[in-house]
């Protein structure tokens, strides 16, 4: 067991470096939208997704109302749902400690314990959220305490980086003509979807693409 | 309390239970074929949202910027079978050497 957990810190080093890149000016442009040093730091304690993150201190900087900044956040992470269900069948122990699964998860941890047939490596999914939560918060509090010493992230083409890390991962996933369906099904609603939706709407609405997989085997 | 501190309060909260809720009900359950059939495919069905929402996604709107450039450079690495931090490199010298340029 020891070993899955090892080998989920190991598969997700190379994420560990974009998520510190991101905590950073996530950080910084927290700070840049007036929520102080404290807050951010624990916005990412809690909530840690990223995308969520941003959207509600874009809102909040831009002098948004704190409902709007809300519901774009709780939008964006809504695709948990769908992630924390999808782990279930594959949790075992009490509530509590199917609770504490639940909450390793974002994006890159559900993703790198994938078994690829419907099933999750749940000592992967805790070795890689044991990577990435500190490698967050660490970011994050270097971007909201030192922010100003910090030039721009996306002057080193880092937004460039998740595309391109979401995209690896994708391919590891296609594993028959089905996978590759629900891969363009999804890409293509989303698509479809980013100029007439908030941001969040397109990835959830891009699960309905996993109905492909129904008649499975 | 501020409006700041009331959406990391709510968000944060409303986040964890998102996360934990479904594990805690639906967990250890035994699921039918079909619907492991359905988790299957969500991975790449999400994934390829990720990637064409943070690639193509504005305001809702969507932009051509340099993160195209990026995510082209990331998927000819890809298909390189280049290891995926390799790819992830390519992606962001590909993007700030376009953004640096234009």
């Amino acid at each position: 067991m020891l070993g899955r957990y090892r080998e989920g810190i190991r598969v997700s080093a190379p994420f560990a470096v974009a998520v510190v890149a991101f905590g950073v000016s996530f950080g910084v442009l927290a700070r840049t939208a007036g929520m102080g040093a404290v807050a951010p730091i624990v916005f990412s304690a809690t909530t840690w997704g990223g995308s969520a993150q941003f959207a509600a201190a874009a809102i909040l900087g831009s002098g948004g109302a704190v409902a709007s900044a809300i519901a774009a956040a709780l939008l964006l992470n809504s695709r948990y749902l769908a992630m924390s269900a999808a782990i279930a069948p594959s949790l075992t122990g009490g509530a509590l400690r199917r609770a504490l699964h639940g909450v390793a998860v974002v994006d890159e941890s559900w993703a790198l314990s994938a078994r690829g047939d419907g099933t999750f490596d749940r000592d992967k999914l805790i070795g890689v959220a044991l990577t990435l939560y500190p490698a967050w918060l660490a970011g994050t509090a270097i971007g909201a305490i030192g922010g100003d010493a910090i030039g721009d992230p996306e002057a080193l083409g880092l937004d460039a980086a998740f595309p391109a890390l979401f995209l690896a991962l994708m391919v590891t996933q296609l594993r028959s003509r089905q996978h590759v369906a629900a891969a363009l099904l999804g890409g293509a609603i989303a698509t479809l979807l980013i100029p007439f939706t908030p941001a969040g709407v397109p990835i959830i609405a891009a699960s309905v693409a996993a109905l492909v997989g129904v008649r499975g085997r | 309390m501020t409006g700041v501190w009331v959406t990391v309060a709510v968000v944060g909260a409303v986040s964890v239970a998102i996360k934990a809720v479904p594990a805690v009900i639906l967990g250890g359950r035994e699921v039918p074929a079909a619907v492991t059939g359905i988790f299957e495919a969500l991975a790449p069905a999400l994934l390829a949202a990720l990637v064409v929402t943070q690639t193509f996604g504005g305001d809702e709107e969507l932009v051509l910027d340099p993160r195209a450039a990026g995510l082209g450079a990331a998927a000819v690495a890809v298909a390189l079978r280049a290891p995926i931090l390799v790819a992830a490199v390519v992606a962001a010298v590909a993007a700030a050497i376009v953004r640096a340029i234009t």
